[in-house]
């Protein structure tokens, strides 16, 4: 399989031979930082794109068609309307607050993509406790959330605010809690030893039935993070208009979408990374012949066929629920989520320690 | 809420007094579209009134130029040729289809599962189509005038009904299957917003919304008019009275109307499709009142005729408009997110509360 250590570090050197250390290093993380702005862009607008079609044929309608084959380049059309819209804002917002939401919103996405690999050698961070700091950045979002509702001066803006805190803050728990269920398995909160630890075998497989359980509540606990249907209370759109973007427009509004869709893509890539293997090929075992014939497809493309898997799975659920209801929706989170990780992490401590794991 | 807002569905202002989520009060603000229908009427000749009912409520608009006809043929004792009841009953049901399939795509979408707005319009077209051949509109039916009909009824009718009903009884399973079942459906409408029988007489609430109170008020078993008395059909009761029962009353509201058309559809009389009328229809002096039920419940037409060939005095009871008011009641206490919910279920049409 490809190692993308071999490219890196052949960029390195030949960097380091012709500038000193310091502009070595400025150069590197200039190609990473407009790396991870070209994905993000183009990564959006295909699944902007992709959320779309996939509506769409849940919807029995075609989608977009008109611009460009099969619609491809409607994003794109509709990226440069945004681009172009007037940023309005309306009086009476806290100004400061009102421009700084969307920007946190983002930056806080930017920030978890950096430690997700997406393939050998293919990633940016690779702290020791790489699970933890995807926690603790994640729940940064909800800040900017929240300041986008207050600071808006619109009623709508502010319940979905003030729900969508009650809301993040508790899913956090289940999404933290299944998380630390699969690192006692994988008994490392490197993120690159995570990958490596299922060249076996993948741990939704290695730890049945507590790792199948834990990547359940992750999947709910995952939507539920990114605000999106069963559980877009925040935005409500048949109640709160739009939520807390109600007052944003143009570029605004697309960071506070493009954030919502990164999101989408972290919580998949974080489940990929986490139950299914990353971009580890399926591997069973002992059978070295399978083995070797999945190894032929790169992990790039191992990846992102769980992450659009994934994707896929969090769009049906959009597209096919209802709403939930505030209470309903801590209830869920407090009543049967939690106490079923809290259970689930004890009996994966038992399934590690009596060593029933495959 | 509104008067721009995406779930009072037309320009309805509801001042909602909140504490946090929780809703203490609504006060329904009406009157941003208010036509003056009504008004209008008292200038026009009795067979033009109809062409303004239909665009009151306009999911039901066959029924209430229903209306209109029954209420001036009353008036003269007219009594209209067999055919066009039957045809006049079979439009009517396919309008209740239309309109309570319509209803069913924007509850669902109200509540958040976007999917079901598509499914819902999806099956309306078909009705669609057999309106637009029938008498060449689409929504705003304008088919039955004092008399009888504007037209016979297309070749095609009969075989595109019967298709129809083919096809829908295996679409409306599927709409089941999408939304009835679903845990997060029954779980935010089992139990919420309740209305009591006797509430729902006390506000004059009508149609579905009442009968899911226990409150028999279908004015097609109590008071036949057209071909009604002809049919067997149930009339959909429950006792629950909450929004999950509202639901299931108009799902079960769709197999009867099937019912009836198919007990119909094979049966149409032949005949003329209209009496012959005089050129100026002149009502004689006196008061005339009619009601027939539509999707939303019971509209009246009260005309108090002086004679003219105009009338002195339309009065429409509109059933959105009393229906509307009984939200305060029910609502209180509920969360916003019920309030929606429980506004869809009253299968609000705005133009037929601001008459």
């Amino acid at each position: 399989m490809y190692d993308f250590t071999t490219l890196t570090k052949s960029i390195h050197e030949s960097l380091s031979s012709q500038y000193s250390a310091t502009t070595t290093i400025a150069i590197e993380w200039t190609i990473v930082g407009v790396a991870y702005l070209l994905f993000v862009a183009l990564f959006g607008l295909f699944l902007v794109y992709a959320e779309r079609k996939v509506c769409a044929a849940f919807q029995q309608r075609l989608g977009p068609m008109r611009v460009g084959p099969w619609g491809l380049l409607q994003t794109i059309a509709d990226f440069i309307k945004l681009l172009m819209k007037e940023l309005v804002t309306p009086k009476g917002v806290d100004k400061f607050l009102y421009n700084l939401a969307p920007f946190i919103v983002i930056i806080v996405s930017f920030l978890v993509i950096s430690v997700i690999p997406f393939a050998p050698g293919l990633q940016t961070f690779d702290f020791d406790i790489g699970i933890f700091f995807v926690t603790a950045v994640s729940s940064v979002g909800v800040i900017g959330i929240l300041l986008a509702g207050w600071s808006s001066n619109n009623k709508y803006s502010l319940i979905g605010a003030m729900r969508s805190g009650a809301q993040i803050v508790s899913y956090e728990l289940s999404v933290g809690l299944s998380l630390i269920t699969m690192i006692i398995l994988a008994g490392t909160m490197q993120i690159s030893g995570l990958v490596e630890g299922q060249r076996e075998m993948w741990f939704i497989f290695k730890g049945h039935i507590p790792a199948f359980i834990a990547f359940f509540v992750f999947v709910i606990a995952g939507t539920a993070e990114t605000n999106r249907g069963p559980f877009d209370l925040a935005e409500a759109e048949s109640e709160l208009t739009a939520g807390f973007h109600t007052e944003y427009s143009g570029i605004k509004f697309a960071f506070f979408f493009l954030a919502e869709y990164i999101n989408l893509f972290i919580v998949a890539g974080m489940a990929t990374t986490v139950f299914l293997g990353g971009w580890m090929p399926l591997h069973f075992g002992d059978f070295a012949g399978f083995n070797q014939v999945m190894d032929l497809i790169p992990g790039l493309v191992w990846f992102f066929i769980k992450v659009l898997g994934v994707m896929f799975l969090m769009m049906w659920f959009k597209w096919t629920f209802p709403r939930l209801r505030v209470d309903q929706i801590l209830n869920l989170e407090w009543k049967y989520l939690l106490p079923i990780n809290l259970f689930n992490i004890l009996l994966m401590a038992a399934v590690v320690l009596l060593g029933l794991h495959f | 809420m509104g008067p721009q807002h995406p779930s009072t569905h037309g320009v309805l202002r509801l001042l909602v007094q909140l504490e946090g989520e929780i809703v203490h009060n609504v006060q329904p603000h009406i009157g941003y579209i208010h036509s003056g229908i009504e008004k209008m009427a008292e200038s026009l000749s009795y067979p033009q009134i109809g062409h303004l009912t239909d665009r009151m409520d306009y999911l039901s608009a066959h029924m209430n130029n229903e209306a209109v006809a029954l209420c001036v043929e009353n008036a003269l004792q007219i009594e209209v040729p067999e055919r066009v009841k039957y045809i006049r009953t079979i439009m009517a049901e396919l309008t209740r289809l239309a309109s309570h399939q319509l209803w069913w795509c924007v509850m669902g979408m109200d509540m958040g599962a976007l999917t079901t707005f598509f499914y819902g319009l999806r099956d309306r077209e078909d009705i669609l189509d057999i309106f637009e051949e029938t008498c060449g509109a689409r929504l705003t039916v304008n088919y039955s005038i004092p008399g009888g009909l504007m037209f016979d009824i297309h070749p095609n009718f009969q075989r595109d009904v019967k298709a129809f009903i083919k096809k829908f009884k295996t679409k409306l399973p599927e709409y089941d299957k999408l939304l009835s079942g679903n845990v997060i459906f029954t779980e935010r409408t089992k139990g919420v917003g309740y209305l009591s029988r006797e509430d729902a007489i006390a506000y004059g609430v009508t149609g579905p919304t009442a009968r899911a109170s226990g409150f028999a008020c279908d004015l097609r078993k109590h008071q036949p008019y057209s071909a009604y008395s002809k049919v067997n059909f149930n009339e959909i009761l429950s006792d629950v009275g909450d929004t999950y029962a509202r639901y299931q009353v108009r799902m079960q509201e769709m197999w009867e109307s099937m019912s009836i058309i198919e007990q119909l559809i094979d049966n149409i009389p032949e005949g003329d499709y209209a009496v012959k009328m005089k050129g100026v229809v002149k009502l004689p002096e006196g008061e005339f009142y009619q009601r027939v039920e539509t999707a939303r419940g019971e509209f009246g037409v009260f005309i108090t005729s002086d004679g003219k060939k105009n009338p002195y005095r339309v009065k429409f009871r509109s059933p959105g408009f009393s229906n509307l008011f009984a939200i305060n009641h029910i609502a209180k206490g509920w969360k916003i997110a019920d309030l929606v919910a429980i506004m869809s279920t009253f299968d609000l049409v705005i133009p037929d509360i601001d008459r």
